[in-house]
């Protein structure tokens, strides 16, 4: 048995011990997503101890360093990890802005002091990040933004605002870009790290097309945050902040992909019936569905290839832009579908049969897909850059 | 297995890329065109192939190849198609090979070895009308002496008229069976056609052709696995041979939006084109992951192969024809003419799309292998 052959066995093992059953069950609204954080509740007993025995085994994040909480795993060793995960249909124990964006940033960036400090307890799920980059004239343009720290010797002191902040009412913690030179547009933001619960931070939710509200408006009177409070360098917090986009544009890419080899097609044609031919009903959206489904299987692929790369220092610094703008459009196709195949019962917004309108709400909510963590525009303007080296892009 | 050539692959990729970018550019498809060669491909070209073993790269090592797999005959057809190189590697080293180290026996052993020493072109004798329908195959195949009497009408066969060897699909009592038919067998028939990409391909005519027993590639009545392993290292060598063809023809329009001006500008600053140029680069490099996964279960033997590989036909399919699109309308008036190589890139997709099942086709399949 090769050394990768034993170490799926053993995660094979210890998985069949530790997952509770109930984690093996699909993930049905929200609170069965566990976010961590001093005020998370957990769901039921199962959630913390799911998380509690990843956590000790560093799985919650398996290929950072044992030293930072994780388990040191080699990308050959986190692939098994995750293709043994799914062969159960295990839940994830923990997402978190701290393991899909800071984290890698804290990597990359982090003093051996900071990573100590701030990795661990991302690791096991006490402290819950939130990312405050973008501001109300501050989008897409983000290298504008105004938040302004002023130099207190010791200390700035922030004042300011941040827009579609997620989920920043539940968060312990900010990673924070903020102006401390405005006669510098790039080399003047610094990365901050600060406590939601610092004096002058308030937010104040703002309600989405979904009819949920899991952002903020986020506003900072005087906040004072320590020099020692940053990662990087003083005013070169944009190369920490492009390092961690790419990051997060590799988490949100994964929408598209949804998960296992699931026929979109396969699943309607389980839930509507079939014509006498064995085949869904409406020969148009049996077309579409399928036609779906090969870009979805495609982009399967894409990911494998892109994550094989990616870890292994293969792929090109910009292919997330691509993963990215890739898989949120088809996300968003995937929904459309939903819609359709769902026909009017998919328009219920409250109904306990449609679970209070979950694909209706669902539909909407991916529609942010393409303009979070970068619109697709701006993807398509990074390849043609970067990637493509086109001319004044 | 991580989903990049290994350093092996990339050692071939870099032999073969130069190889075929200096021997068969698209100059090379342009003199045989403008000659009105009559053999389809240069067959000199081919014995340069031999010296470098691609013919036999997937005829196992005891007939005399090199015993790879659908990854590195996927690099071949790669550059094959980024310059367009008219060849007949993919319907003899792969479809061919395929079905023959599939099937064993007598006819393995004749040809396999002729493959891997570059003496034997074959020719697959599959379609019967317009489309890629294999599964209603109407050519018959009944006994007769000691061995089998074959009627029928087949098209759409690449290299048929100039074919050592014919892989015939015919449908027998219990089911398919595959008939290796000689060059040379009375009551066969070749007529070639030019297609729109200056390749040449055959209607064949089987008029009681008469083969003996052993002509039988694998089992009578059995021939339905060979023939979709034979359909399954076609197709996914197809849409490697796009993924080439879709890559030239993308680098080429890259290229020309950094050195064409207008309105005082280079048209590659137009934010119009950059971003159907950037939407272009990542349905190729999708495309180009998919094939990748294909080639790879294929060459796990994995049950998954099969809806991957009608996956990578669709989504090279759509790629590349994307790609020839884009680039002509890219290039403008000068996209038009016969003397830029744009053109000649959209003419070889559109045969491509067709061979071996067009993008319709195998969405449908994806389809039906999903239950639905
Ligand atoms: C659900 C959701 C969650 C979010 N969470 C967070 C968060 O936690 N933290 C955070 O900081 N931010 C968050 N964001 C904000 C997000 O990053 C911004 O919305 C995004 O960067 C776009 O900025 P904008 O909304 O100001 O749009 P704008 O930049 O004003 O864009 C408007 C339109 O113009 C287009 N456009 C802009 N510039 C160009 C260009 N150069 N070329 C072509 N087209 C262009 C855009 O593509 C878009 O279609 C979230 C957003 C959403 C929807
Ligand atoms: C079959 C044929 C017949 C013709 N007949 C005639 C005729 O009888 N008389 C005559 O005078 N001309 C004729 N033309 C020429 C035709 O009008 C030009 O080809 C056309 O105007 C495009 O110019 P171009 O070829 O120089 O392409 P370019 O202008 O170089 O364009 C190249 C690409 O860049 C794009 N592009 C250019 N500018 C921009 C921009 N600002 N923003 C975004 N994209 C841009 C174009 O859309 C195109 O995709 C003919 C052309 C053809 C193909």
């Amino acid at each position: 048995m090769s050394e990768l052959d034993a170490f799926r066995a053993e995660v094979r093992d210890w998985l069949e011990a530790n997952c509770p059953a109930e984690m093996r069950e699909p993930v049905r609204d929200e609170g069965d997503v566990c976010w961590g954080g001093r005020n998370w509740v957990f769901k039921n007993d199962a959630q913390k101890q799911w998380l509690e025995a990843c956590a000790a085994k560093g799985y919650t994040v398996p290929d950072w360093p044992k030293p930072y909480g994780g388990a040191g795993l080699t990308p050959e060793q986190t692939k098994i990890l995750k293709q043994e995960m799914k062969r159960i249909k295990a839940r994830s124990p923990l997402d978190s802005f701290g393991i899909w964006m800071l984290g890698p940033a804290l990597l990359q960036f982090g003093t051996e002091e900071q990573k100590v400090q701030y990795l661990n307890p991302i690791a096991r799920g006490e402290i819950r990040w939130c990312q405050g980059y973008s501001e109300p004239g501050s989008g897409s343009d983000l290298v504008s933004l105004q938040t302004f720290g002023e130099d207190k010797g010791d200390h700035w002191v922030v004042n300011g605002s941040k827009i579609w902040t997620s989920y920043a009412d539940k968060a312990d913690w900010i990673f924070c870009l903020v102006r401390t030179d405005k006669a510098n547009k790039y080399q003047g933001i610094t990365f901050m790290l600060f406590d939601m619960a610092s004096k002058g931070v308030t937010t104040k939710p703002i309600l989405l097309i979904s009819g949920n509200s899991p952002f903020c408006e986020t506003f900072f009177d005087d906040v004072e945050v320590p020099k020692t409070q940053f990662v990087g360098e003083v005013n070169r917090g944009w190369d920490v902040a492009k390092y961690l986009l790419g990051h997060e544009r590799e988490m949100i890419s994964g929408g598209g992909a949804g998960g296992d080899m699931v026929s979109i097609g396969g699943a309607f044609a389980k839930a509507f019936g079939k014509n006498a031919a064995g085949e869904l009903d409406d020969p148009i959206l049996r077309a579409e569905m399928a036609a779906f489904d090969v870009d979805v299987f495609a982009y399967r692929a894409m990911g494998e290839r892109f994550m094989d790369m990616w870890k292994t220092g293969r792929a090109h610094p910009a292919s997330s832009n691509m993963m990215k703008y890739v898989g949120t459009e088809l996300n968003k196709r995937r929904h459309e579908l939903v819609m359709s195949g769902g026909g009017s019962e998919a328009l219920e917004w409250d109904s306990e049969e449609t679970k209070g309108g979950a694909r209706a709400r669902g539909w909407l909510r991916t529609k942010a897909n393409s303009i979070e963590g970068g619109t697709s525009e701006v993807m398509l303007n990074v390849i043609a850059k970067r990637i493509l080296d086109l001319p004044g892009a | 297995m991580p989903l990049y050539h290994n350093d092996d692959q990339a050692m071939l990729k870099d032999s073969v890329a130069p190889f075929v970018a200096e021997q068969a550019p698209v100059s090379h498809l342009r003199k045989l065109r403008d000659s009105a060669d009559a053999t389809g491909f240069s067959c000199d070209l081919w014995a340069q192939f031999t010296e470098m073993g691609l013919p036999g790269m997937l005829v196992p090592e005891e007939h005399g190849g090199l015993g790879m797999g659908h990854m590195e005959a996927g690099i071949v057809l790669e550059e094959i198609g980024r310059n367009l190189t008219p060849s007949p590697f993919l319907s003899t080293s792969v479809g061919a090979v395929a079905a023959l180290a599939k099937a064993g026996g007598t006819q393995a052993g004749r040809w396999l070895p002729a493959i891997a020493s570059g003496e034997a072109i074959i020719a697959l004798a599959i379609d019967e009308g317009a489309k890629h329908r294999p599964d209603r195959i109407a050519t018959t195949a009944t006994r007769a002496g000691n061995g089998f009497r074959l009627d029928g009408k087949k098209s759409f066969v690449l290299h048929g008229h100039v074919a050592d060897m014919s892989i015939v699909a015919a449908k027998t009592d219990g089911g398919i069976t595959l008939f290796a038919v000689p060059k040379d067998a009375k009551g066969l028939t070749a007529d070639p056609r030019r297609l729109v990409d200056s390749s040449l391909a055959s209607h064949v005519t089987l008029d009681g052709v008469e083969v003996d027993a052993d002509a039988v590639i694998g089992e009578v009545d059995a021939g339905g696995d060979i023939l979709d392993a034979l359909l399954a290292a076609t197709r996914t060598g197809a849409a490697a041979e796009m993924v080439g063809v879709g890559q030239g023809a993308m680098d080429m329009t890259v290229t020309y939006l950094k050195e064409r001006k207008q309105f005082g500008k280079l048209i590659g600053e137009f934010q119009g084109l950059q971003h159907r140029a950037a939407h272009l680069y990542g349905e190729m490099e999708v495309a180009r992951a998919t094939v990748m996964k294909a080639q790879q279960l294929l060459d796990e033997g994995s049950e998954g192969a099969k809806l991957m590989v009608s996956v990578a036909k669709a989504k090279a399919g759509r790629a590349a024809n994307l790609a020839v699109r884009e680039g002509v309308q890219m290039h403008g008036g000068i996209g038009m003419t016969d003397e830029y190589d744009i053109g000649l890139y959209m003419k070889r997709d559109r045969a491509l799309a067709e061979y071996m099942g067009d993008v319709h086709y195998h969405i449908d399949q994806v389809a039906r292998m999903n239950g639905y």
